[in-house]
């Protein structure tokens, strides 16, 4: 699709961009038609993969000056949408920024482009003794651009924190594509805090770039342990135990039968027989607190009726028991041709309630849902089962996942733990926040972006102008100067 | 601005309204009524009364920072969150707990302590609230370990200047749905709306905690020391570094976790520390080094600046206290004519500046804070005002809340 304003924009990009970097092509543009969460799917109107921030500021730029919307994307592997392109607008790929600008350890901090990917951090700041610690399941290919605009999480996060912890500084690209610095190398600089504000925002604010990241001393000593139990109930009251006796594992994770089923079929992790659930139980820091805290892990296990326990003993070992758990979601190709990822939080008390009340939707519904998740957290990932083949099977298996986000508000928690709420969930909000909730944050959305060109449709359900502050800016609203919208 | 006798009923019907006392000026700022709300609702009706009759407002919590940032241009209004001291639910199992804004951190600490459990944020201010210790910001020597406030906020209800009630994040520690209005409100010195709960994640208080320590003369070995440690495997819950009596530092770990453990973390930080390092007895203060009178700073810099920024202290005459394993330093400048001290303000915040870091004036003497520039500048100069600016128009776009008290004016 074209439009004046995205000629333009074109021409700006032709101007400034090498010819391979500006993608004009429908056939070129179609492969950047959905993200991770593949069901949803727009051709976007121009794609651009900038060399450097200054590019991608001044396309960001031209998008402003001609009201075109724009949408940011790093590996493009978001499992909610939050990448989906907007057919009339650009689709800013980071792909080509990928240096580490800087690996110090004396600072324990990285700075890297957006489009690094996540684990190449760890990669790089290793040798120093050093490791970036937010760990999506994705790390081998997600970028820490996307990871800073979804703020993601990962198995570590019970223990280090998630995204926003670990972020201590970036370059900001405005919706007006100026270029402003937020936060700085130490922390808590003064002034609003605008970069606790933007990262999680889903590239709604702006688009980050050169971020400066916190590195976390490798530990001393790491322990993973593979636990076999007979039942989740049984699984979860290990879990229960553990937090109650004052131990904060690195991770704990959960995955129930028919999630062992898909990554045994998937990568032959050799998860325990006959179990109903494990547990992947992760302890590090230094070894003789290790030490103490995995004896008391093991017997806490034995106490709520584990039946097997393997400690892994070497990197090999480590690395089969987390590729089952790393590997799940793909895995579940295997035993069913299509799924839907969901991502709930609840209370982690509320884990056995929610999770009978689960296999009853499941049950009464005849649809399939495999269970895997950061049990320490609450962070559920149930993967809804269905052939969209089957007329009607896809819908069935929406309503299913709609189901289990009610269950997860009904309990006091959250639509989403890590994935985002991108294009998915913008219609959940309402369900867990108020409409002064809502607008509430629309006031940050009209500071940042008062035109609505960034990531316009994500997050929130019903995109509304922002009008003008009263006695300050006195023209008239961009899009309403375009002819896009009318101010209401 | 005089509050006329209409506003006054308008904001008595609310709840409780007195007139303002000299005690009650916020850093020399009169302020003309005090009203004591004792819920939301309440505050929210204060609000839209404020709003309705054009008038400023200054939260207050437990009134232990008044003296902090830069006085308000007006306080017609201080809300006193006092009355809103409830701790309203403590999940133990979930490890989080709500509380009102008005909540002593103290109080809130010993309830959470029945179940073994502790938030982990220092009382530097003996007496703050919670809703303080949010607004303005405050952290110790833990910080070390799982960071601030910010870090630990999971869930905040605020009321807007306009009235309005709004939350943002919820009853679970892993939550993206939508923007995170709680980094936004801390350390916004209440000038985007007035906190009146918030929900903050737990931790099991650690069966073990001791304190070893090193003197060393100069600010190049107390940061070949500090470095030594936090480059190590020990995982110090805090690493701080305070000026000693005889002009050098001392260097202070903390250990925590599981008493066998700690016992041989402690012995491996000593080794670290050095032949004279030894166990504290008693836990090294952890309130902020400045005395009334005094002016103090938040110093910051990049790990590798630490020595650099203690010697630049030392150089103008400043103590000490801090969390030097975090980059994040706490100095004291003694009584002097206010130009004296502005020089070395400026000088400090050149040197952090250089660092990577800033020099924030905390607190000082009014006769200070009238010659020097508070809170500096902010990252991204002029555009990140500019942003900052935007994002308080939209809050508060009639500029009623704490008004002036906040960076650049704001």
């Amino acid at each position: 699709m074209t439009s004046p304003g995205l000629d333009a924009v074109a021409a700006v990009a032709h101007r400034l961009l090498a010819p391979e970097d500006v993608i004009t092509e429908r056939a070129r543009l179609r492969t950047y038609e959905c993200d991770g969460l593949a069901h949803y799917r727009v051709t976007p109107g121009l794609v651009v993969v900038p060399a450097d921030a200054e590019q991608l500021a001044a396309i960001v730029r031209a998008c402003a000056e001609h009201g075109v919307p724009y949408v940011a994307r790093g590996s493009g592997t978001g499992l909610s949408g939050g990448a989906l392109p907007h057919a009339e607008g650009v689709l800013v790929v980071t792909s080509r920024m990928r240096a580490i600008l800087a690996v110090r350890r004396d600072d324990q901090r990285a700075v890297v482009e957006p489009g690094v990917i996540n684990l190449d951090v760890t990669r790089a700041a290793t040798p120093e003794g050093y490791y970036y610690a937010p760990d999506p399941s994705s790390q081998q290919v997600c970028s820490i651009g996307g990871n800073l605009a979804e703020n993601s999480g990962g198995a570590h996060c019970l223990k280090y924190g998630f995204t926003t912890n670990h972020v201590l500084a970036a370059d900001l690209v405005t919706p007006q594509g100026e270029t402003v610095p937020l936060g700085t190398g130490a922390p808590d600089a003064p002034g609003y805090d605008l970069l606790g504000a933007v990262v999680g925002s889903e590239g709604t604010l702006g688009v980050l770039t050169a971020a400066t990241l916190k590195l976390v001393r490798l530990p001393e000593e790491v322990r993973t342990l593979l636990v076999g139990f007979e039942t989740t109930d049984q699984a979860g009251a290990a879990t229960s135990k553990i937090i109650a006796a004052g131990i904060i594992p690195a991770a704990i994770e959960m995955m129930d039968a028919l999630a062992i089923e898909a990554a045994e079929a998937a990568v032959q992790c050799g998860y325990p027989d006959g179990a109903g659930a494990v547990l992947v139980i992760e302890l590090d820091g230094a070894a003789s607190e290790v030490e103490e805290e995995y004896a008391e892990v093991t017997r806490l296990c034995e106490e709520a009726g584990s039946f097997e326990q393997r400690l892994a003993t070497d990197a090999a070992d480590r690395a089969a028991i987390w590729r089952g758990r790393k590997s799940a979601f793909a895995a579940v190709g295997r035993i069913s041709p299509d799924y839907i990822v969901q991502d709930g939080v609840i209370p982690r008390t509320a884990l056995p309630e929610v999770l009978t009340a689960i296999r009853r939707v499941s049950e009464e519904s005849g649809v399939r849902v495999a269970n895997v998740f950061h049990a320490g957290d609450g962070n559920l990932h149930p993967l809804v089962l269905f052939d969209d083949a089957v007329e009607g099977a896809g819908d069935a298996a929406e309503e299913v996942s709609g189901a289990i986000l009610d269950l997860c508000i009904e309990h006091g928690g959250s639509i989403t733990g890590e994935h985002g709420v991108g294009a998915d969930k913008a219609k959940y909000m309402p369900r867990m926040y108020s409409d002064d909730d809502l607008d509430t944050m629309q006031l940050v959305r009209c500071a940042f972006d008062p035109a609505g060109v960034s990531n316009p449709g994500k997050v929130f359900p019903t995109p509304r102008l922002c009008g003008e502050v009263p006695g300050r800016h006195k023209a008239p609203h961009p899009l309403q100067q375009a002819g896009l919208a009318e101010v209401f | 601005m005089t509050v006329t006798q209409a506003a006054e009923s308008a904001l008595g019907s609310a709840c409780p309204v007195t007139p303002a006392g000299p005690g009650d000026a916020v850093d020399g700022t009169p302020a003309g009524l005090v009203a004591r709300p004792a819920s939301t609702d309440e505050v929210a009706e204060v609000m839209r009364a404020a709003a309705a009759h054009g008038l400023s407002v200054v939260p207050r919590g437990r009134g232990t920072k008044q003296t902090w940032g830069r006085p308000p241009s007006a306080a017609d209004v201080v809300v006193d969150l006092a009355a809103m001291d409830a701790v309203l639910d403590h999940a133990a199992g979930d490890l989080i707990v709500e509380t009102q804004a008005g909540a002593r951190l103290e109080d809130v600490q010993a309830q959470v302590a029945t179940a073994g459990q502790r938030l982990v944020v220092d009382d530097t201010v003996p007496g703050a609230s919670m809703g303080g210790t949010l607004a303005a910001h405050t952290s110790g020597p833990q910080r070390m370990l799982v960071g601030t406030v910010r870090d630990l906020l999971i869930g905040v209800t605020v009321v807007r200047a306009d009235g309005v009630v709004a939350h943002a994040g919820g009853r679970v520690v892993k939550n993206v749905a939508g923007y995170d209005l709680g980094k936004l409100l801390i350390g916004s010195y209440g000038t985007l709306g007035v906190v009146t709960e918030a929900v903050f994640r737990l931790h099991p208080v650690p069966e073990a905690r001791r304190w070893v320590a090193v003197d060393v003369p100069d600010a190049v070995r107390a940061h070949e020391v500090v470095h030594r440690v936090v480059h190590a495997q020990v995982v110090p819950h805090a690493v701080e570094v305070e000026t000693t009596d005889g002009g050098g530092f001392r260097v202070a770990v903390l250990l925590g976790g599981r008493e066998a453990g700690v016992v041989q973390r402690c012995a491996a930080t000593r080794e670290l520390l050095g032949p004279t390092a030894a166990d504290l007895d008693a836990e090294p203060d952890p309130t902020y080094p400045w005395a009334p009178g005094e002016t103090g700073l938040k110093l910051t810099c990049l790990l590798s600046g630490v020595g650099e920024l203690l010697g630049a202290a030392h150089g103008v005459g400043a103590r000490v206290r801090g969390s030097a394993g975090t980059g994040v330093l706490y100095a004291a400048l003694p009584p002097a004519p206010a130009a004296d001290v502005a020089v070395a303000v400026e000088r400090l915040r050149a040197t952090c500046t250089l660092l990577g870091g800033s020099a924030v004036v905390v607190d000082a003497p009014a006769e200070v804070k009238q010659v020097v520039d508070v809170w500096g500048p902010v990252p991204g100069g002029d555009a990140g005002l500019d942003l900052m600016r935007r994002v308080k128009d939209r809050f508060d776009p009639e500029h009623r809340l704490a008004p002036g008290r906040f960076v650049g004016g704001i």
